[in-house]
């Protein structure tokens, strides 16, 4: 007899990426000290932290682009540091990443920029490239843009385009590496929307690294804040609201003053100010 | 002096660093090659924006250099009355030194820098990091096809910058000064030696597309993300470039021509 096929609630509770001790350091600068993290199939997982923690590096170790110091990185069970060239690449075909600036290629349209994974990873014949691609564009509104060139395109729109590129070879999950950053308030909107649709309506896992406190936590199922390279608070956003930490407390609402100083670290005001005094 | 030792330790050590970053970048490049190689519409893209956008400056340049030569030898042959013999002057001077080497710094100034920028540019972008994150390796799809393009193309604008040299050399020599033309030519035919002199021409020129398209592709690949450092490797390129060919010139000719 076969097994049993799993329930909606154990498959939902299924980690697809976990990460178990995760150091990393930039030269002398230690970014993550011991991080452990476990992100939930079909969930939105959004990572927060002050500008400078290393968000973005921990999408570039899940992504296999950087190398630990020590720890691990596991996929879909798979340990991203010990994949060959091969495994690796097959893996990232399965993953989906929305770079800060879009990362569209400069000399193609946007149309030939969504049809570039199919290009290079299928042997898809032309017509179902082009209703592929279509596709995708109409699940991020932009259709009609797929003539443009990345430089006629606005800022939240490039977002759109490369986001439709990230799902064009249909993924598991997808990585947004500051997904709201300079956006306007309805574009803002726009990807918000977009972010939980589409991780609802194709069964994606969602990890989005943002400092956007209100809005990443509108749509998260999950936060993981991470500060000074160790994960300081994670629940769900309920949750985090109540937070007895008053660091989390300060970060959460966004207070100019708190735990995090509003100073940078300097010798006393007045000492400094009579020093020039001859 | 402590200090002076530290930062001349400092910089030797950051030169040989980027010396192996070089090697171990060119290696990728080359084991990359197969796969470029396997997708011509690629190559042919590359070609047409290395090889053709380079025409019109080697053309004008290559015309330029034949004119003068011919002006300069001509009255330097005219004491001698050996002014039949601007031909092979002519033809020589471009094939064997001046067609390879000045259409190579050519090549860096127009191909070379436009490549570094172009990669550097890509890489400030994120456009790089994004392909590797759709599993596209950018050593294949971005880098290989142009280090062919340039290996492929320096030979035939070499040659052409050659042979539109000649053409100037003759019009200067031939139609202004009045040297014979049957002279002109028939000297040179006489002279000029297929395989000492073209063939080692042509092996130079491919020696300085080897050298001028590593150097480009890998400032470009190796630039600081900013436009600050894209601007200084595009700077390097050409440099570097210019350096790496006259003085390997010299060891080739040194080799070819003992």
């Amino acid at each position: 007899m076969s097994e049993p096929a799993p329930s909606a609630q154990t498959r939902r509770d299924e980690v697809l990426v976990r990460i178990r001790g995760l150091r990393f350091r930039r030269g002398e600068r230690v970014i993550f000290d011991g991080v452990d993290m476990d992100i939930r199939r079909g969930q939105v997982t959004a990572v927060m932290g002050p500008s400078g923690t290393g968000k973005t590096t921990l999408l570039r170790l899940i992504g296999g682009q950087l190398r630990p110091e020590a720890g691990t990185v596991e996929v879909d069970g798979q340990d991203v540091h010990r994949l060959g060239r091969r495994a690796l690449y097959a893996l990232r075909r399965r993953m989906g990443m929305l770079f800060q600036s879009g990362a569209l290629l400069t000399d193609l349209d946007v149309f030939e920029n969504v049809a570039f994974p199919l290009r290079e990873h299928t042997r898809l014949p032309e017509r179902m490239i082009r209703d592929l691609v279509l596709m995708k564009l109409e699940a991020v509104g932009l259709r009609g843009a797929r003539r443009l060139m990345p430089a006629e395109l606005s800022g939240g729109m490039a977002r759109r385009v490369a986001l439709a590129r990230a799902i064009a070879l249909d993924p598991m999950m997808v990585m947004y590496d500051e997904p709201f950053t300079g956006q306007d308030p309805i574009s803002m909107g726009v990807l918000l929307q977009l972010i939980r649709l589409l991780n609802d309506a194709l069964g994606l896992t969602s990890i989005v690294v943002s400092h956007d406190v209100q809005e990443t936590a509108a749509i998260a199922d999950y936060i993981y804040v991470i500060a000074g390279g160790r994960v300081v608070e994670h629940g769900p956003p309920e949750a985090l609201a109540r937070s007895p930490s008053p660091w989390v407390q300060q970060f959460m609402q966004g207070l100019p003053d708190g735990p995090v100083p509003f100073h940078y670290p300097a010798p006393d005001y007045a000492a400094d100010l009579l020093e020039g005094v001859p | 002096m402590t200090a002076w030792l530290q930062r001349l330790g400092r910089r030797g050590i950051g030169f040989f660093e980027r010396l192996g970053r070089g090697h171990l970048f060119l290696l990728r490049v080359l084991a990359a090659l197969p796969a470029a190689l396997a997708r011509p519409r690629l190559l042919v893209a590359q070609l047409h924006a290395v090889g053709v956008r380079t025409l019109l400056i080697i053309g004008v340049s290559g015309l330029f250099v034949g004119m003068v030569l011919g002006l300069q030898g001509y009255n330097t042959l005219v004491d001698f009355g050996a002014e039949e013999s601007l031909g092979v002057v002519v033809a020589l001077s471009l094939v064997r030194e001046l067609g390879p080497v000045v259409s190579a710094l050519l090549f860096a100034g127009r191909a070379g820098s436009a490549l570094t920028a172009e990669i550097g540019l890509m890489k400030a972008t994120e456009q790089l990091s994004g392909m590797e994150m759709m599993a596209v390796d950018p050593l294949e799809r971005v880098v290989a096809p142009r280090f062919v393009a340039g290996l492929v193309a320096m030979p035939l604008l070499a040659a052409i910058f050659s042979v539109v040299g000649v053409y100037g050399g003759w019009f200067v020599g031939v139609g202004l000064l009045g040297v014979d033309d049957g002279a002109f030519w028939s000297q040179m035919q006489a002279q000029v030696d297929l395989h000492d002199d073209v063939y080692n021409g042509v092996v130079k020129s491919l020696v300085f597309g080897f050298v001028a398209s590593w150097i480009a592709l890998f400032e470009g690949y190796d630039a600081v993300p900013t436009s600050e450092g894209v601007g200084r490797a595009t700077t390097r390129t050409v440099v570097h470039t210019a350096l790496a060919v006259l003085g390997l010139d010299f060891v080739l000719t040194a080799l070819m021509f003992e």
